[in-house]
């Protein structure tokens, strides 16, 4: 829940009120309707008829007490008129009159908050099943996770609304007619599974983090969406500690969302960021999150990321000792899971703890690796250094092939910036 | 609980195949444990790419191609036919073929109600 938003007393406005149960009551209406149904498309469209029959009826009638309640009641009906219209379905019969039981209230008294809260867990998993490809499972979440329209989803993702509506819509075909399960996996499966889950969130995360193009509201909107979804997450699976990792993660990046463009919209690197445009609340929810994550005692790739983030926001950060400790955390993060981005990340922070030098040396091996020539932030990270080794001419070379591997306009600036610095000495 | 059912498509390069003689018996053991399991709707295992034909009707007239649908390094090489009762108890079985280390399997859910009769279990010579 963002500041500021309209919180009058309850009862006072029927619209008002109808938003704000969309906002916090759809995401578990419609997890615990599609158990119910069990038809995903019929349990979205029985909850979207629920909301609009909500607009009218509370205008007439009051606001009801309990609106989730209210909701709840409707959208199993509404299910029930649209199973009663579609004659195609050769199990409606059977289907119709579970839904019947469960308006009659003989089921009402078994679900509990727990079963309740497990729906909205399985909502989650079903929409990240890996048999559903990466891009679709993004769509889905933040439409039926998250409740986004299809059109906010497809202007953050900078595609058509139709493209985005069928990449929604061949998702959901594929959950119905490929029985893809609807259920939190067993302990076997679960880490495997839950990585699937973190990484969508993160996904989610990054596209509103990366200064990329695209509207700038949209994709902060993307980031409190990704921590909403990770709030969800921490309160469903405390137990887990990469939920807590990532979650950590996302809010010490976006604390420092403020300062990391300037006025005139140019990137600014966390050296030069102005501290005093940090969220200090942010940060402080960031390190709690890391607390919570650590004292679970099983480390894992989220938590070390938000462990050198955590050490970037601290004072003395940017620091040779903060930097040796970056460093550390990196070589751990190499070995739990080995990337370009981490072993490039790595070799900058050994740069400014051990001197360019030592920081070339860890680059040398990835530089001879002819599937990354084309990887910018490499060529970035080698200029950088190679400048800091007081070799211009080279650094130079570095720079302009880093410049034109780059596909974001704010980086590209910064680097043409240092490259012009470097050029007029 | 209602059982959907599902194609379980087993490909893999003729050179993969070759020497695999010895994986007799993993195949048996899972072959058991589907029926065990009580899954195992039917299964077969198929003759060579070479030995295909492919059938298209144009203009009611009968074209037929000598060979598979698709000429791919892999070729379809078997199935299986399961009943689960959801997409990851198959894909569990998809993932215990011995030929998934060296293959690749298929999973595609049947529509409506299949009528496939049950044969034999398949092994992989």
């Amino acid at each position: 829940m963002t500041e500021g938003e309209q919180r009058g007393p309850r009862g006072s406005d029927p619209a008002a009120a109808v938003a704000r149960a969309f906002r916090e009551e759809r995401a578990a209406v419609l997890a615990t309707l599609i158990r119910q149904a069990a038809d995903f498309q019929l349990a979205e469209d029985a909850v979207q008829d629920a909301f609009a029959d909500a607009i009218t009826a509370w205008q007439r009638e009051g606001i009801p007490a309990n609106p989730g309640a209210w909701i709840t009641v409707a959208a199993r009906r509404r299910a029930i008129d649209r199973l009663r219209r579609d004659r195609s379905l050769a199990d409606r019969a059977e289907r119709l009159a579970g839904l019947a039981r469960l308006g009659a209230g003989e089921d009402t008294g078994t679900d509990g908050e727990s079963m309740i809260a497990d729906d909205r867990l399985r909502l989650i998993f079903t929409c990240c099943h890996p048999a559903l490809g990466v891009a679709a499972r993004v769509a889905l979440t933040l439409r039926v996770v998250g409740g986004l329209a299809t059109g906010e989803i497809a202007r953050a993702f900078l595609v058509s609304e139709p493209t985005m509506g069928k990449r929604i819509v061949r998702a959901k075909r594929k959950i119905a007619a490929a029985h893809i399960p609807y259920r939190v996996p067993g302990d076997d499966e679960l880490p495997g599974r839950l990585h699937g889950v973190l990484r969508v969130i993160y996904l989610i995360f990054n596209e509103g983090y990366a200064a990329a193009a695209g509207d700038q509201l949209v994709r902060a909107g993307l980031c409190q969406e990704a921590i909403r979804l990770g709030e969800l997450l921490c309160e469903l699976m405390p137990g887990e500690p990469e939920v807590w990792g990532l979650q950590a993660l996302m809010l010490l990046h976006d604390a420092r969302r403020g300062a990391r463009v300037d006025a005139q919209g140019a990137y600014v690197a966390l050296e030069g960021q102005d501290r005093s445009l940090w969220d200090e609340a942010r940060i402080g929810q960031g390190l709690r999150a890391l607390g919570r994550a650590l004292r679970l005692r099983r480390p894992g790739e989220y938590q070390l990321q938000a462990a050198i983030t955590a050490l970037h926001v601290q004072p003395g950060g940017t620091e040779t000792a903060g930097w040796a400790q970056v460093a550390e955390l990196y070589g751990a993060l190499a070995e739990l899971s080995p990337s370009p981005v981490v072993e490039v990340n790595r070799a900058t922070a050994v740069g400014f703890a051990y001197g360019p030098e030592a920081g070339l040396r860890l680059l040398g091996p990835l530089l001879a690796t002819p599937v990354l020539q084309r990887y910018q932030p490499l060529h970035a990270a080698h200029a950088e250094l190679l400048r800091r080794a007081g070799r211009p001419a080279d650094a130079i070379d570095a720079y302009r092939r880093a410049i034109a591997l780059s596909g974001n306009s704010v980086e590209r600036a910064e680097l043409e910036r240092r490259l012009r610095a470097l050029t007029a000495d | 609980m209602v059982m959907a059912q599902f194609m379980l498509l087993l490909y893999r390069s003729e050179a993969a195949a070759a020497g695999r003689s010895g994986e007799a018996s993993l195949w048996a053991e899972l072959n058991e444990a589907l029926v065990e399991a009580g899954v195992l709707a039917g299964s077969g295992r198929l003759h060579g790419a070479d030995t295909a034909t492919t059938v298209r009707v144009r203009d009611d007239l009968a074209d037929l191609t000598d060979g598979p649908f698709a000429v791919t390094k892999e070729e379809l090489a078997g199935f299986y036919l399961l009943e689960c009762a959801d997409l990851d108890e198959a894909l569990g079985y998809a993932a215990r073929l011995p030929l998934a280390r060296y293959g690749s399997v298929e999973v595609r859910p049947v529509a409506g109600e299949a009528a496939v009769s049950a044969g034999p279990p398949a092994r992989e010579a």
